[in-house]
């Protein structure tokens, strides 16, 4: 075997462990969202190609309210849809489309484009419900 | 015991909360020599610790209610997506949170918030607001409208202190550079006439009304500040339709471009193939010069013509996931820089075959993926067609008659119980009753029922129907989002978006595919690199690109949401609502099938049917005198007589001296004559002699009918019988569903005999009789039980629960009622057939959907080996890249392609 063989296999072999960690093992980094002072959680998820951030942590119990301004024109992202929730919005293309949701469980439920191709999460934890309400009353 | 010291009535404010709690209650606090009364203890803290914030509130509240109404609004507030008895509170409670809140109360059947409120401390958006803030969009118009004559900033904020003033406006933004308003009200409150003469009042020219749009419940809904986006807003749908045609010409421009240059780019990159002359083969300096070239102009195809590559592999990246996106672009940079490096620097390779160019995988990948995304564009729209069809059947403007005089006003102004008129020929602007006239209306829109129906002073009508041929004018009962149409197209919104479980097969490859695929490639190269025939490098690249190329995660993505749009799109086209991507799926692997029988099966009330004489009567005698006595009674029986007298066009006498005896029958004198109508009892009680008529009867009774004995002047005339009748297609669609190879079972509570009578004339072996109203879900349970797929249909009221219980509940909805709870598909069109029809069109759309994924799997399966060289050791079969991205442009294109033939599903009842 050739000095260039082994560092191609050598290369190789790296290239792809990178892309497996990078695409599938690396940590994503999510979005707190906070809970403004009108009691709602609300965000805005930029779309161009993908959705940013794509991974949002929200409270449950919550109105959530999410603002999509899809940034493009290309129709993959023309619709995001909520599958768990039933839920889409066609988003216009420069505008501010809002999705407005609330959602009591606490878990994962993603929002995609309608090939699934451009991905997002949202990471609904448990409120803190009763350290919250006193300031809200 | 009771504590009696309580300050007033008996029910009493909390302060904090401001809810109305029983007084006494067990939380309250004497402060001042005031008793303060709490619903909770959480209250009763919050106002030991500010007494102060609370007892001014408290002291404004009990006065000024009780003294005078003066500066107190009374507001109703249509709210959407009120799904529970429980969500009420919590709307009650956000809006108590606020100042100056008199009572609330919210109807939880009309969907309504009423709110008093002092107009000085709480103003109707703060009001909405809270709605808002407990979770739920409140039902609200918005008009824009262009205004003239504006000249400085003070104009726009006196015309939108103006507007705000009016009761019903809820915001109002006015735009100096685009002279233009939004404005946000209540229709009912105001309308659109009022608002404008505001604004004219003041002085400004209205130009231009840009029409009313509307935020559809459950997709996204406008929110008062946001009026600044919604200034160009003309309705979603054409935006959208107009961004898709945009789309598609840049692409297309980006496809003529990449297209047109390749094919210098192809001749050149070939010269032994096309015999070129000398100076341009290989080696030539003319020829190096060309690449030179040719390596440049790649950059304007690669950075325009493939732009959306590298932003969307980008944007992927960054958010680290990746897409096709990123593999077309990883697969014509690597091309590029390799053919670049060969062209500028030829040194570097080992030998001069090496030093080979791939410019022309470079124009021919990116011009037809580009142009595969083109077509899919067009095709999509395609399958969205339903959806744009339901939206666009919507009336746009109503005649009402509004104190003595009609107008012409928008749709979304139409409250309830407002009169509206309709001649022939128009469109039904929302739902309602008809209270004057009659005519044949068209619903075909709407039910799929292809027969114009005949409607007459009470009965029904429903929104985006046209009416035929008389004018008649009804009352609006569903208006806005209510309406049967508005709920249609939500509920197809929301199926069409939901996900059939198939998916997740997908779902779960999906995330791994476009990594392995680089992953794959990667190790293609090293593969061919180390093992492969010479020149290894470029072999080696050649596979690279060429997986990166071919492999297609659209296909897979959009196999399933594809034909699952059609599919719903295509039941809504025939008034059946598929609620779900899982309700589709588990249609089609139905074992059995419960048919409820009234209603279902028959027509849920009675009708004549047998009319048997005797001793010398004429048919028509004995029916006209028996529906004489009965003509003012109003028992379903009776009725049925008198209908079936008048369908025969029987003159009916005025009864005297009639006569009901409980148990038995009715007795009464008509055209001079002594009639009695009644069972067996009544005929013995009056000692009628029967003879043969007995037997009859009782033949009758075994068919399912009641039959009723009818004597006239002491003498036995004949039999009148009355049954519940058969829907006329219920026969071969019971046939349908046992040819679809499912079992068919009734149920019913009807004795064991009427039951096995109606199920022999339908065609049903299987028999549940008997069988009380609250144990239907629990036989459909036992069926279950026998390891059976159970689909259950009925009426959806009284067979709530056993439609849950079933795998698949089947509402067969009447009129405007669609949105029937329990179940997973509603028929609007009263028939069996519509069942049929669900079943067929959900097995099509299943095989669609498998087709596509197979399709899917089966094309990358496939495609990924040989694109990787598989095939080379044994057959020496390697693909082109340029083979590869065509096949990859016209997979995803042949996937939407598929799912739009379900467009033409047509059923086989």
């Amino acid at each position: 075997m050739t000095i260039d063989q082994i560092l191609v296999i050598v290369g190789g072999l790296g290239l792809a462990a990178w892309v497996a960690w990078y695409f599938w093992f690396s940590e994503k980094k999510a979005v707190k969202v906070q809970l403004a002072e009108s009691g709602i959680q609300e965000a805005v998820i930029k779309v161009q190609g993908g959705y940013t951030p794509d991974v949002l942590i929200f409270e449950a119990g919550k109105p959530i309210k999410l603002n999509f301004i899809r940034e493009e024109t290309a129709g993959c992202t023309e619709e995001v849809i909520f599958s768990d929730l039933n839920i889409s919005a066609t988003l216009t293309p420069f505008k501010t489309i809002p999705v407005e949701l609330k959602i009591d469980k606490p878990g994962e439920y993603d929002f995609h484009c309608r090939m699934g191709m451009v991905k997002g999460k949202l990471i609904i934890q448990q409120s803190l419900e009763n350290s919250d309400l006193k300031k809200s009353l | 015991m009771l504590n009696q010291e309580k300050p007033h009535s008996s029910a009493a404010h909390d302060p904090v909360c401001g809810m109305e709690v029983k007084s006494p209650s067990k939380y309250y606090i004497n402060l001042l020599d005031k008793r303060y009364e709490f619903c909770s203890e959480k209250c009763q803290n919050e106002f030991a610790l500010y007494p102060n914030k609370y007892i001014e509130k408290a002291n404004n509240v009990q006065p000024s209610y009780k003294t005078t109404s003066y500066g107190i609004e009374k507001l109703s507030l249509p709210i959407i997506g009120l799904h529970c008895i429980s969500c009420i509170n919590n709307i009650e409670k956000e809006i108590k949170k606020l100042d100056g809140i008199k009572n609330v109360h919210v109807n939880y059947a009309a969907q309504t918030a009423h709110v008093e409120f002092k107009s000085g401390e709480t103003t109707t958006e703060d009001i909405i607001s809270a709605i808002k803030n407990a979770g739920y969009q409140t039902g609200k118009s918005t008009l824009k409208l262009g205004i003239n004559g504006m000249h400085c900033g003070s104009c726009v904020t006196k015309i939108e202190k103006e507007l705000k003033k009016k009761s019903g406006v809820i915001s109002a933004a006015v735009d100096l550079g685009s002279e233009s308003a939004i404005i946000n009200y209540i229709p009912g409150l105001i309308d659109t006439k009022e608002i404008k003469n505001v604004i004219e009042k003041l002085g400004y020219k209205i130009f231009d009304t840009a029409g009313v749009s509307k935020g559809y419940p459950g997709k996204a809904a406008e929110e008062p500040g946001k009026e600044k986006e919604e200034k160009i807003k003309e309705g979603p749908v054409d935006e959208n339709q107009k961004a898709r045609e945009k789309e598609y010409k840049t692409l297309m421009h980006k496809f003529i471009f990449a297209g047109i240059l390749s094919l210098p780019v192809i001749l050149f990159s070939y010269p032994d193939l096309w015999g070129l002359p000398a100076q341009f083969q290989k080696g030539a300096d003319l020829l190096k010069t060309i690449w030179l070239g040719m390596s440049l102009l790649s950059l304007p195809v690669m950075l325009w013509s493939g732009s959306q590559f590298y932003t969307g592999a980008w944007a992927a990246f960054k958010n680290r996931s990746a897409n096709m996106h990123t593999l077309i672009a990883t697969g014509i940079s690597a091309a590029w820089l390799y053919s670049t490096a060969a062209v500028l620097f030829p040194g570097i390779f080992p030998s001069e075959k090496l030093a080979d160019v791939f410019f022309d995988v470079i124009f021919v990948v990116v011009a037809l993926v580009v142009l595969g995304m083109a077509l899919e564009i067009r095709a999509k729209g395609k399958s969205s067609e339903a959806i744009k069809k339901l939206i666009g059947l919507q009336a746009k403007t109503a005649r009402v008659q509004r104190e003595g005089k009609e107008l012409d006003i928008p749709i979304e102004e139409v409250v309830l119980d407002d009169t509206i008129i309709v001649r022939p020929g128009e469109k039904i602007p929302v739902d309602g009753i008809i209270t004057d006239g009659s005519s044949t209306v068209d619903e075909s829109m709407i039910t799929g029922e292809s027969i114009p129906v005949e409607k007459n002073t009470g009965d029904e009508v429903i929104g985006a129907s046209i009416n035929k041929t008389g004018s008649f004018k009804f009352k609006a009962t569903k208006v806005g989002k209510d309406t049967a149409l508005a709920q249609i197209i939500q509920m197809v919104e929301q199926a069409q978006s939901s996900k059939a479980p198939i998916q997740r097969v997908v779902d779960n490859v999906s995330g791994y595919f476009v990594p392995a695929v680089i992953i794959m490639a990667i190790l293609s190269f090293v593969t061919w690199y180390v093992f492969g025939p010479v020149p290894q490098l470029v072999y080696a690249l050649i596979v690279f690109v060429t997986v990166l190329v071919i492999a297609c995660p659209c296909a897979l993505g959009l196999a399933t949401p594809i034909s699952l749009m059609v599919g719903v799109g295509k039941g809504a086209e025939n008034g059946i609502l598929i609620r779900s991507g899982d309700a589709l799926e588990t249609a089609q692997k139905l074992d059995a099938i419960v048919l409820d029988k009234t209603g279902t099966i028959t027509e849920g009330k009675p009708s004549l049917t047998d009319v048997i004489v005797s001793n010398g009567f004429e048919e028509d005698e004995v029916l006209a005198l028996s529906a004489s006595v009965e003509k003012f009674s109003e028992h379903p029986l009776a009725e049925a007589i008198v209908k079936g007298a008048e369908d025969k066009n029987l003159t009916l006498a005025e009864p005297k001296e009639f006569n009901a005896i409980p148990g038995y029958g009715v007795e009464a004198n008509a055209n001079g004559k002594k009639i009695l109508l009644g069972n067996l009892k009544m005929m013995k009680k009056f000692s009628i002699q029967l003879d043969n008529l007995e037997e009859q009867s009782s033949k009758l009774a075994d068919e399912g009918k009641t039959p009723m004995f009818a004597a006239i002047d002491g003498k036995a005339a004949g039999i009148i019988a009355v049954a519940d009748i058969i829907k006329p297609d219920s026969i071969s669609a019971i046939a349908q569903l046992k040819k679809l190879g499912l079992e068919v079972v009734m149920i019913t509570g009807d004795n064991r005999r009427t039951a096995n009578a109606i199920a022999k004339q339908v065609g049903i072996d299987r028999v549940l009789s008997e069988v009380l109203p609250e144990d239907k879900a629990f036989n459909v349970q036992k069926l279950q039980n026998e390891g059976k797929k159970v689909a259950m249909v009925g009426d959806g009221i009284n067979d709530a629960p056993a439609l849950a219980q079933a795998d698949i509940g089947l509402a067969i909805g009447t009129g405007t009622d669609v949105a029937i709870e329990a179940s997973d598909i509603t028929l609007i069109k009263g028939s069996l057939k519509g069942v049929v029809l669900a079943i067929q069109l959900s097995k099509a759309t299943m095989k669609n959907i498998k087709e596509n994924l197979f399709g899917a799997f089966f094309y990358n399966g496939l495609g990924l080996p040989i694109a990787a060289g598989l095939l080379y050791p044994f057959f020496g079969i390697l693909l082109s890249p340029i083979i590869a991205g065509a096949a990859m442009a016209f997979s995803s294109v042949t996937v939407v392609t598929n799912a739009n033939r379900l467009r033409r599903f047509k059923a086989k009842v």
